[in-house]
């Protein structure tokens, strides 16, 4: 996947300013930011849900999978209806088999015949996840989706997508935690203000810190990383 | 798309308030007009106390007018509810069970009677209201006062039609009955008559004063036959003359049938789609579905179907409900889905263009409320209730909300009378396109993150 020079006005708000971003296959990015920095923007943008105002993006033709970051399901639907009906809606060749898997994946076979509404917040994100890798996507975005899961839940699933980026797929995911994105993320992309940071690696990324805030050199690497994004002046 | 409207169907059968209120709103409706049609409104129930004694006659110069069978007259006008006393007629109006009660004294007809003596009373009729609403008050007014003004009608054409006799009388003679004695009125016009036989044996210097009496009795004979229509039109000199400039309009029935299919048919289809298509944003699923699983104008499409198939589903339920109070015309029965498939299309169109404004269903849900009902009720107003400029922009506003010609396509359908459906059909048929074009640019809206 790859994107060039995207932009996002919000009215008289500059979302994105020019943004490029890529993903090869089997490579886990991530994107990082503070709150209002364009990663939603750039996630939606990617996914094609939300149309950008300038720049391009090339995908594979239809084979990207979404998971938003608010769960996006039927509340009143079950675990096993929610997931059957977007399989046949991705037409799969065999729904009801795609949807056995996913509940073996998510570990949610028992809780399959439960009202989404009664699910816990951390179970609806992983109904949420599940659905978004029923299209078997190239490429698979996620909007912060360890947000609400408990520390085991949260294990799963990033021992899961691992396993997803190892199969091949491209999988590209935001985060507020800044130790999640260094620990998971093979590549980062930095966000501020819609304006792209940085990209590469989370070691380079702590070289940069360092070199542009040597006051706090030694800090914690989420203390050093607010003083680098302070000195570009966000 | 078949799948969506599958999901659909089964998250409103999971939410039993919805799927409830969807088929008990129908049944309510079509039990209340259903009541209110088979109970014939046109003659409402009224206690009545007769207390003028038996035999009691109005007097007509001499004599006394016929029996005119009072009980029958008013109960002919009113649903008449026997009381045996004024206790039970008040007793009856404060519970309700009577509009109001009539009490015909006993000396109505004495007071009556009156009129025509030195003494003159004025007659009265005592009428017991509750007036516990203004509506309420005002109706009974208007029927008491209609009531009274067809006795008095009555009673002046009874006493025009003695006059008329005893002019008669005077012109060309007969029998007149005095204390049971037969007396002969000679006439004028046998006076005339034999006045002019006279006259030639009455000497010459007298025939000028006998040709004067002999003019008179002519010329009063001529000019009291005019009087005799005169006194029978001073009854109700004013006559009704009504001409319809509109199209026929359907019997009151009908129309609330109509008023009552098209409500439902609103209410359900308005509802279920603006609340459908909220739902889709509520639940963040609408930016997954349009993310390449379906296109937002199928995604449309299928939200109008719904919502046409359950208005549809509801309405014919709700007539075949009112069927059971009121014989509606079954050879037009190929025509209430028309009508139906035709409003439930233009309301589905927009309610998906309301639905696509509103970003939660309660909101969407309280905007179509208070957009749908004032928009009834205007669309029920009719000309002349109000300023000409006021009810040109309530024609326009209402032209422009569906519920007019869903209303109009429905009194066709269900009216063989009534006016032609094809007008109603083709104003639903510009509706539906222009609101699911509005739609369509309000659902751009959807994607924004």
């Amino acid at each position: 996947m790859e994107a060039r020079g995207l932009t996002k006005h919000y009215g008289e708000r500059e979302a994105l300013k020019g943004v490029d971003f890529s993903a090869a296959a089997g490579e886990l990015v991530a994107i990082i930011g503070p709150n209002g920095a364009g990663k939603t923007t750039l996630l939606s943008i990617l996914a094609g849900t939300l149309r950008p105002d300038g720049g391009t993006v090339d995908s594979p033709n239809g084979d990207v999978g979404w998971v938003p970051q608010q769960a996006a399901l039927y509340r009143r639907l079950t675990v096993e209806e929610n997931l059957l009906l977007f399989a046949r809606l991705e037409g799969r060749d065999d729904p009801r088999g795609a949807v056995e898997e996913m509940l073996e994946l998510t570990g949610l076979e028992e809780r399959r015949g439960e009202l989404v509404a009664r699910l816990s917040g951390g179970n609806q994100q992983r109904v949420n996840i599940a659905i978004g890798l029923l299209a078997q996507p190239a490429v698979l975005l996620l909007d912060e989706p360890s947000v609400g899961l408990d520390p085991r839940q949260r294990a799963r699933l990033w021992s899961f997508i691992a396993g997803l980026a190892e199969r091949g797929a491209s999988v590209v995911f935001s985060t507020h935690d800044i130790q999640e994105a260094e620990r998971y993320g093979q590549r980062m992309l930095v966000l501020a203000d819609g304006e792209s940071l940085f990209d590469g690696s989370a070691g380079e990324l702590r070289e940069a810190v360092g070199e542009e805030t040597p006051g706090v050199a030694g800090a914690d690497f989420e203390t050093a990383f607010v003083a680098f994004l302070q000195h570009r002046g966000h | 798309m078949r799948w969506l409207l599958l999901k659909d169907l089964r998250i409103l059968r999971r939410s039993p308030l919805q799927a409830a209120l969807l088929v008990a709103y129908p049944v309510l409706i079509a039990l209340l007009i259903g009541f209110a049609i088979s109970r014939d409104s046109s003659e409402p129930r009224v206690a009545f106390l007769n207390e003028i004694p038996e035999g009691s006659r109005i007097a007509g110069g001499n004599g006394r007018l016929p029996a005119v069978g009072v009980n029958e007259q008013i109960c002919s006008r009113v649903e008449c509810v026997d009381v045996a006393d004024r206790a039970e007629a008040e007793a009856k109006v404060r519970d309700g069970e009577v509009l109001a009660a009539l009490i015909l004294p006993a000396d109505l007809i004495d007071r009556l009677n009156s009129l025509s003596t030195l003494s003159p009373e004025t007659p009265e009729v005592e009428v017991i209201v509750n007036e516990e609403d203004p509506l309420k008050a005002r109706v009974v007014d208007d029927r008491i006062t209609a009531l009274l003004a067809e006795a008095n009608l009555f009673i002046a054409r009874q006493i025009a039609e003695e006059g008329g006799r005893y002019l008669d009388l005077v012109i060309e003679g007969g029998d007149f009955d005095v204390l049971g004695q037969p007396v002969e009125i000679l006439g004028l016009r046998a006076v005339a008559s034999i006045l002019q036989q006279l006259r030639p044996a009455v000497p010459e210097g007298q025939r000028a004063e006998l040709d004067r009496v002999i003019r008179f009795a002519t010329r009063a004979r001529d000019n009291l036959d005019v009087a005799a229509p005169l006194i029978d039109r001073l009854a109700q000199p004013i006559a009704v003359d009504k001409q319809a400039v509109s199209a026929p309009t359907p019997p009151l029935d009908v129309f609330a049938i109509a008023v009552a299919a098209t409500l439902t048919l609103t209410f359900v289809t308005l509802l279920l789609v603006a609340g459908s298509l909220a739902l889709e944003r509520e639940e963040n699923t609408f930016a997954r579905l349009t993310g390449g699983l379906v296109s937002r104008g199928a995604l449309l499409a299928e939200k109008i179907g719904l919502g046409v198939a359950a208005g549809l589903v509801v309405t014919l339920l709700m007539l075949a409900g009112v069927q059971l109070f009121a014989a509606l015309e079954w050879g037009r029965a190929w025509l209430w889905p028309v009508a139906a498939l035709f409003g439930g299309g233009a309301l589905a169109a927009a309610g998906a263009a309301l639905g696509a404004t509103a970003r939660d269903v309660r909101a969407v849900s309280l905007l179509a409320f208070m957009l749908a009902l004032p928009v009834a009720l205007l669309s029920l107003v009719p000309s002349g209730a109000v300023g000409p400029g006021l009810y040109d922009a309530i024609r326009v506003l209402t032209a422009l909300f569906p519920f007019k010609p869903a209303l109009e396509a429905m009194t066709a359908a269900l009216d063989p009378a009534g006016p032609g459906i094809a007008g109603p059909l083709l104003h639903l048929t510009i509706l539906t396109a222009a609101y699911a074009t509005l739609a369509r640019l309000a659902l751009r809206r959807f994607g924004s993150v």
